[in-house]
C-alpha cells in the first residue's frame, strides 16, 4: 500500500524514536529483570504516543488506525515489549471508554490515559474463562448507589502498575453466556482490590502481567461503563482494534528478525564465503520477506477498513492477527536457523524476538479463536 | 517576538556517498536529512517558544523538495515555513547564499525583538560562513558556537563554545546566533504535529518576490554573483594498506612519530 505523506512521516518519526530511545541496554535489562521502565514510559507519554489513536479533544493525538498500526509495527521492530507500553492506552484501555464512555467518564479516565498520566488496563480473562469469556463468574451485585464486585481475573497485562481497570462482571446471573455482563471502571486503589504476583513469562518481559482479585469491592454506579448487562459486545468490538495492534506488533517483530538475519547472513562466512551465498539460506530470506510484505498489506488494509468502519473490518482484523502472528513465529524460527548455534544464545537479538513472538498467537484471542471468527463470517 | 531558524537540507553523509563520473556529488541519488546543527537551532527556537510564546518561522533556501524538511520542522512545533527557491539562486557560494537569505529575511521583516538562529555549519559545504555573513548583511550582532542560551528581557546570555573552554556573551536583539549540536537534544515530531504540518502556512519566495529587495541584485546572487567558484572537486585518494613497523621498541616509536608528523597528524 502506498502511504500518504503524513503516514510516511509518522513511520519515520516512530522509527527514529524507537531506534534512539529503546536502547539495547534497556531492552536487555527489561528482559532480564522484568518490572517496568518508568523513564521510557515518561518519554512515550511526553510525545503523546500513549494517545496516538485517541481524539485530540480527549488529550490524544487524533491519529487513525493506520497511524496506530504503524506505531506498533515500528516500535515492535526495535522492542516488542515497549510497543505494548504505547499500545495499551490506545487499544484495550482506551477502547471501551471511547466506545461508550459518557462525557464525565471520558474526561476523568480517557484524558489522563491518553496523556500517559494514568494507566488503564483491560480485565476480561478469568482462570476458567479464556477463549470463552462468556463463561465468566466474576459477579457485580447492585447495592444502593454501588455495585459490589467479587471474583478473580487472570493474565491482566499491566495490572501491577495500573491506576484503573476496565472490568467485566456478570450483573445478571439469570442471563447466560454473553448476555448479562457489564463493564465497570475500577479504581485499583479501592478497598478489596489486590493483584497477584507478576507472572514469570517466556517473553515480553518488562510489562508485568498478573491476576486481579476483587473482594467485596464497592464501585460507584457512576463507574458503570455503557449499558447494563450489555458489556460483552463492547469487549468484542474493542478486541478488533486490539487485534490489529497485535498483528502490527507481530509484523514489527518479523521485520526486526528479518533484518537481523540478513545482516548476519552477509557477514557470517562458512566454506569460504558468506552463508547468504547459499540458496538454502537466501531462499529462506526471500520467503521471510514475502510473507512479511503480505502481512503488511493485510494489516494496513484492515486498518483502513477500521478507519472507514467497513462492514467486514472485524473479520479483516481477525485475519490480520491470525496471519501476522503465525507468520512472525515462522519468520523468527527461520531467523534463528540462519544464525545457527549463535541464534540460541541470548547475546543475539533473534533469541529474544523468538520468545516475544510466541505470545502473539495467544493473547487477544488465540489463532483458533480467530479462525472461529473468520469462518463464522464466511458461513453465516 | 519572531524567531527565524535557517535550516538546510543536506545529503545524508552517514549513508553511502555517491559521486558522479565527473567527480561532483551525486546529490539526487543520496538520501537527504536536515543538517544536524540546524536541528539544534530549531530546538533552541522551540524552547524559547515554550518559554515566551514567540512565533517560530523556519526558512530554507533550496530546491522544491526542501519542503518536506520544512514540514518536519513544523511537525516538531514551528508555526510556519518559508522556502526561498528559484533558478536564479542556483550555484551560489556562501557570499551569495547569505545575500539571498538575508534578502529573504528582510523581506519577511526582522523586528527589534527578533532572533535569527542558524546552525554552526552544514555537513556538506562545511564552511560555517553563512550564519555570520547573514548577520553582517543585516547589520545585526552575532554570536557563534552557542552551547547554552538564556533569554532575559531583551537580551540573551549565550555560552560560546571555544576549543579550550567557553565564553559567556550578552547580546541584545535583534541578533543572530549559530548553534552547535551539543546545545540540546532536538525533540521528536508528534502525531498531531504531523497531521497538522501540511495545513500550516507555507510561503515560497522566488526571485520575482525578492527582486526589489536592496540585497537582491543579479550581481550578488547565484553563480554570477559568487566571488568564489568551485574549480574542481574530486574524491580524496583511498588510504593504502596498513604498514607494519619493525625493529626495537625505540626504533618503532621514532618511526611512528616521524610518519605521523609528516602527515600533520601530530
Ligand atoms: C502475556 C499475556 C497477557 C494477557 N493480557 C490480557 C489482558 O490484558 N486482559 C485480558 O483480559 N486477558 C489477557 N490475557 C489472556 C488471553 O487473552 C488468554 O490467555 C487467551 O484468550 C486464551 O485463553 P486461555 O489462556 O484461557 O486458553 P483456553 O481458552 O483455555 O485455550 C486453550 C487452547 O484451546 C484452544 N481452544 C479453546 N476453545 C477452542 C475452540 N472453541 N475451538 C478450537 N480451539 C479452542 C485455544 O485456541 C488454545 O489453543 C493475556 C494472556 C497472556 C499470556
Ligand atoms: C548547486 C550548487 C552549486 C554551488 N556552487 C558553488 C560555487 O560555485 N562556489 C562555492 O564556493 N560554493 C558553491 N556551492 C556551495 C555553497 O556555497 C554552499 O552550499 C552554501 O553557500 C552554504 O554553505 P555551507 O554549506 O558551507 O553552509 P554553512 O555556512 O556551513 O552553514 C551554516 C548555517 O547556515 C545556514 N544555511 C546554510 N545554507 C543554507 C540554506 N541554503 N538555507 C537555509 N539556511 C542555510 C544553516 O543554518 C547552516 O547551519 C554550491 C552549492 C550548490 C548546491
Amino acid at each position: 500500500m502506498i502511504l500518504s505523506k503524513e503516514h510516511e512521516l509518522m513511520r519515520k518519526n516512530f522509527r527514529n524514536f524507537a531506534e534512539t530511545e529503546f536502547t539495547t541496554e534497556i531492552q536487555e535489562q527489561l528482559d532480564r529483570e522484568g518490572g517496568f521502565n518508568w523513564d521510557i514510559w515518561k518519554k512515550i507519554a511526553k510525545y503523546g504516543f500513549a494517545g496516538t489513536k485517541i481524539p485530540v479533544e480527549y488529550g490524544g493525538q487524533g491519529g487513525d488506525y493506520l497511524a496506530y498500526a504503524l506505531m506498533n509495527e515500528e516500535f515492535a521492530r526495535v522492542c516488542p515489549v515497549l510497543a505494548i507500553y504505547a499500545n495499551t492506552p490506545n487499544s484495550l484501555g482506551g477502547g471501551p471508554l471511547l466506545q461508550c464512555g459518557n462525557k464525565e467518564q471520558l474526561e476523568k479516565y480517557l484524558t489522563p490515559a491518553a496523556k500517559g498520566e494514568k494507566h488503564i488496563v483491560f480485565a476480561l480473562t478469568e482462570p476458567g474463562a479464556g477463549s470463552d469469556p462468556g463463561s465468566m463468574i466474576t459477579r457485580a451485585t447492585a447495592d444502593g448507589d454501588y455495585y459490589v464486585l467479587n471474583g478473580r481475573k487472570c493474565f491482566i497485562s499491566g495490572a501491577p502498575i495500573a491506576d484503573y481497570a476496565i472490568v467485566y462482571a456478570r450483573t445478571n446471573p439469570e442471563l447466560k453466556g454473553a448476555k448479562g455482563i457489564s463493564m465497570f471502571i475500577v479504581d485499583m486503589h479501592l478497598d478489596g482490590v489486590s493483584c497477584g504476583k507478576p507472572e514469570p513469562k517466556m517473553g515480553i518481559n518488562g510489562y508485568p502481567t498478573s491476576d486481579i482479585v476483587f473482594e467485596n469491592v464497592r464501585v460507584h454506579k457512576s463507574d458503570l461503563l455503557g449499558p447494563l448487562d450489555k458489556g460483552y459486545a463492547v469487549a468484542m468490538k474493542t478486541l478488533d482494534g486490539g487485534r490489529l495492534g497485535v498483528a502490527a506488533q507481530s509484523l514489527g517483530i518479523a521485520q526486526g528478525a528479518l533484518e537481523e538475519a540478513i545482516a548476519y547472513a552477509k557477514e557470517r562466512k562458512q566454506f569460504g564465503k558468506p552463508i547468504s551465498y547459499n540458496q538454502g539460506v537466501s531462499f529462506m530470506l526471500a520467503d521471510m520477506a514475502t510473507e512479511i510484505e503480505a502481512a503488511r498489506n493485510l494489516i494496513y488494509s484492515a486498518a483502513q477498513a477500521k478507519d472507514m468502519d467497513a462492514k467486514d473490518a472485524s473479520t479483516q482484523c481477525s485475519m490480520a492477527k491470525y496471519y501476522a502472528s503465525e507468520m512472525a513465529n515462522r519468520v523468527c524460527a527461520k531467523a534463528i536457523q540462519i544464525h545457527g548455534g549463535y541464534g540460541f544464545i541470548k547475546d543475539y537479538k533473534v533469541e529474544r524476538l523468538y520468545r516475544d513472538a510466541r505470545v502473539m498467537t495467544l493473547y487477544e484471542g488465540t489463532s483458533q479463536v480467530q479462525q472461529i471468527v473468520i469462518s463464522r463470517s464466511l458461513l453465516k | 517576538m519572531r524567531i527565524y531558524v535557517c535550516v538546510k537540507q543536506v545529503p545524508d553523509t552517514s549513508g553511502k556517498v555517491a559521486v558522479n563520473a565527473n567527480g561532483t556529488l551525486d546529490r539526487a541519488s543520496m538520501a537527504t536529512i536536515t543538517n544536524p546543527d540546524d536541528l539544534a537551532a530549531v530546538e533552541a527556537a522551540l524552547k524559547l517558544k515554550d518559554e515566551t510564546g514567540a512565533q517560530v518561522t523556519v526558512v530554507s533556501m533550496g530546491p522544491p523538495p526542501a519542503e518536506g524538511m520544512l514540514r518536519e520542522c513544523i511537525a516538531m512545533g514551528a508555526d510556519d515555513a518559508v522556502l526561498i527557491s528559484g533558478r536564479e539562486f542556483g550555484g551560489s557560494d556562501t557570499f551569495a547564499t547569505s545575500q539571498i537569505i538575508a534578502g529573504g529575511l528582510s523581506n519577511l521583516g526582522v523586528g527589534p525583538e527578533d532572533i535569527i538562529f542558524c546552525g554552526r555549519q552544514a555537513i556538506d559545504g562545511d564552511t560555517a560562513q553563512v550564519g555570520p555573513q547573514i548577520a553582517e548583511k543585516l547589520n545585526i550582532p552575532q554570536v557563534t558556537y552557542a552551547a547554552e542560551i538564556h533569554k532575559n528581557g531583551n537580551t540573551l546570555t549565550v555560552k560560546r563554545l571555544l576549543e579550550d573552554g567557553y565564553m559567556t556573551v550578552e547580546v541584545s536583539t535583534p541578533c543572530l546566533i549559530t548553534c552547535v549540536k551539543e546545545l540540546n537534544q532536538p525533540r521528536y515530531m508528534t502525531v498531531k504535529g504531523i497531521l497538522e504540518c501540511y495545513k500550516k502556512p507555507f510561503t515560497v519566495l522566488d526571485y520575482e518576490a525578492l527582486k526589489d529587495e536592496p540585497l537582491i541584485d543579479p550581481t550578488t546572487i547565484g553563480l554570477k554573483g559568487s566571488p568564489t567558484n568551485i574549480f574542481r572537486s574530486f574524491t580524496p585518494p583511498q588510504k593504502g594498506a596498513g604498514k607494519m613497523l619493525q625493529g626495537s621498541n625505540e626504533e618503532m616509536v621514532k618511526e611512528l612519530a616521524e610518519s605521523l608528523a609528516k602527515k600533520h597528524v601530530i
